[in-house]
């Protein structure tokens, strides 16, 4: 009975680190965010920012934000499976998948500065356009150059889950669907990426959300023709000094960010 | 775990010597007395040899710290961390200093070089009476342009930008207040205009000129323009002259119509520990030959009236920096105009910046 009751101080002891940095910056900080959405920018306690946010100024913000997170997602899974598929393949996987990461490594404000540099009207991707006989376009400050920015940036994060789970495919599966007589595709679509699906979805999650809230690279790359809500946030507490209206706008995206959680979680178990 | 505690042990020992290091250096440049200054300026903003001559002339040690923007300074001085003596802010955080009490209240009996400095720039609407503040610089918002990437072209208004051959050519500041002046002073309202008619006049404006914007950016529109990115800018006078150096195709104009007006003033903040030397350098820095010497190794305009006879006559009579007395009267000082009307400027910003072409 006394060492019972011992152990179960020890565990709790040991669970008390985890419950203060949960309490201090998870959930400390989100009932803030939530506290300051009441308020209008004079101080005093109202619904106004909520009111506010159901304008079609920020519908279609949320809107947007949506649409190129969603571009960014779908684009970095096209790419990153049939890589992730060749990368367990490979010799020495874990080297490729190695030079892969390596460039996350490097900080975002200075890949972004870099890509302005090439996507100039006179960087490197102009000058090889001019030497295909093209001529000079203009890829900065485009939807392209926001895509295509944003998807080098994420995709590390979409290829390292699916690597992870098709490395861990047992091979006497694909085997037993061979001498069943299943062509390539059915096996790829009945077996591979069934066994796979859970790769897939927190690779999602890992771009899709981070995605949602870009804002450095809207004004770098696609010089603030692409305003998503992270952007909005970034000026409501920087500039306009409106904390009630950036903080509601934050809510809306953890609400945004909650469903998409539990949404894609609920279909791992109907697998 | 052997391992681990060496790891720590290492991390902490190499910390010692390095606060011993810097605590033995400031000691052997006369950092540790009280006969010191801290001045707390915007980086590459004063000519360093009047640091030295100020050191010399009085024997105060100057310890020169640099900021990148008036919200970052703001911080550091709220946080109070540093005694800085002097700092540098733009007019519209003095006035936000101001009332929030941050800033100590100057004696002009200490300051009698303060007669140096034109009437125009003193007693305006940011600080009346100079109470707490001193101009240091001064500079106006005006366009940016590329005279061989627009063909000899001329811009001379506001209105000019509206130009349907500049199709995809400007960049614009990412700045509520100097875009939304921009469209207010196309239809000749005034920068500090809060009627909500006129704001959204200047707003619907603004969106017949997005197919004329390439980018909304920040401090990259320097770099930008400097690499002939676009042929049009919208920028502050200072950065103008910075690229203007850089790329000589480059011209400013003040545009007739009017444009804003603003300063950088030298204040001493509540973290102040040494006021005598702060005053001391102060009036050391009105000084007109120092003035002089200043503006032309910073390249911004100098409020000090004196100075100008000690420079060269093509800065002082260059109108693009030192605009004529009937430009200057069209040129308007921010007014902090609040909270709600500021919110009201953003949000309109906001929706010209979604504006599609």
């Amino acid at each position: 009975m006394w060492i019972q009751m011992e152990n179960k101080l020890t565990k709790n002891l040991y669970l008390f680190p985890y419950l203060l940095w949960i309490a201090l910056f998870v959930i400390a900080p989100i009932l803030l965010v939530l506290y300051y959405s009441f308020f209008d920018i004079e101080g005093n306690l109202s619904l106004i920012n909520y009111q506010k946010f159901f304008t079609p100024v920020y519908l279609k913000m949320t809107f947007s934000s949506f649409w190129y997170a969603f571009l960014i997602t779908a684009i970095s899974l096209l790419i990153a499976y049939p890589t992730a598929y060749l990368l367990t393949k490979t010799k020495h996987k874990q080297l490729w998948l190695l030079l892969i990461i390596v460039p996350s490594w490097i900080n975002l404000l200075l890949k972004a500065y870099a890509f302005i540099g090439i996507f100039g009207t006179y960087g490197a991707a102009n000058s090889f356009l001019n030497l295909m006989g093209i001529g000079s376009q203009q890829i900065l400050f485009t939807d392209f150059s926001f895509i295509f920015v944003s998807v080098y940036i994420f995709i590390p994060f979409m290829i390292l889950p699916i690597f992870n789970s098709l490395n861990e495919l047992n091979p006497t599966l694909l085997d037993a669907a061979n001498d069943l007589g299943a062509s390539k595709w059915t096996t790829f679509r009945r077996v591979i990426f069934p066994l796979t699906i859970d790769g897939v979805k927190s690779g999602c999650q890992v771009v899709f959300i981070p995605a949602l809230s870009l804002f450095m690279l809207t004004r770098l790359i696609a010089g603030n023709r692409v305003i998503t809500l992270g952007t909005s946030i970034e000026q409501h507490f920087l500039v306009t000094q409106d904390w009630g209206m950036g903080s509601t706008i934050a809510v809306f995206l953890i609400i945004i960010m909650v469903v998409i959680m539990v949404v894609t979680n609920t279909r791992k178990r109907g697998v | 775990m052997n391992k681990l505690v060496r790891f720590f042990l290492i991390i902490a020992l190499a910390s010692a010597v390095l606060l011993f290091t810097i605590s033995s250096l400031n000691t052997s440049q006369g950092y540790s007395g009280g006969n010191t200054l801290t001045i707390y300026n915007w980086g590459d903003y004063i000519d360093e040899d009047l640091i030295k001559q100020f050191e010399k002339e009085t024997g105060i040690k100057v310890i020169y710290e640099t900021f990148d923007s008036n919200e970052a300074m703001l911080t550091k001085i709220q946080q109070g961390g540093t005694t800085y003596d002097i700092a540098v802010p733009s007019e519209y955080m003095i006035d936000k200093m101001r009332h929030e009490n941050l800033l100590l209240p100057l004696d002009q009996t200490k300051l009698p070089n303060l007669k140096y400095i034109d009437k125009r720039f003193m007693d305006l609407s940011f600080d009346p009476g100079n109470k707490y503040s001193i101009p240091y610089f001064w500079g106006t918002v005006g366009i940016v342009y590329n005279k061989k990437m627009l063909n000899g072209k001329n811009l001379t208004s506001w209105n000019d930008l509206w130009d349907p051959e500049l199709q995809n050519e400007i960049l614009l500041l990412d700045g509520a207040r100097e875009v939304m002046g921009m469209g207010l002073n196309s239809l000749g309202y005034s920068l500090n205009d809060t009627k909500q008619a006129h704001l959204i006049a200047a707003k619907e404006k603004l969106d017949t000129l997005t197919p004329n914007v390439k980018a909304i950016v920040g401090d990259e529109i320097k770099m930008l323009l400097a690499n002939e990115e676009a042929s049009v800018g919208l920028v502050w006078s200072g950065d103008a002259s910075e690229i203007m150096s850089e790329n000589e195709d480059l011209d400013y104009v003040v545009p007739k119509e009017g444009s804003n007006l603003w300063f950088d003033n030298m204040v001493i903040p509540k973290t102040a520990k040494h006021i005598e030397a702060a005053h001391k350098f102060i009036n050391f820095m009105l000084d007109p030959k120092v003035a002089a010497q200043n503006t032309e190794y910073v390249g911004y305009s100098t409020p000090n009236k004196q100075a100008l006879k000690y420079m060269p006559k093509e800065i002082v009579n260059d109108e693009r920096f030192y605009p004529s007395p009937a430009l200057t009267k069209k040129l308007e000082v921010y007014d902090n105009l609040g909270k709600k009307n500021l919110a009201y400027y953003n949000e309109l910003f906001l929706q010209f910046k979604m504006h599609t072409k």
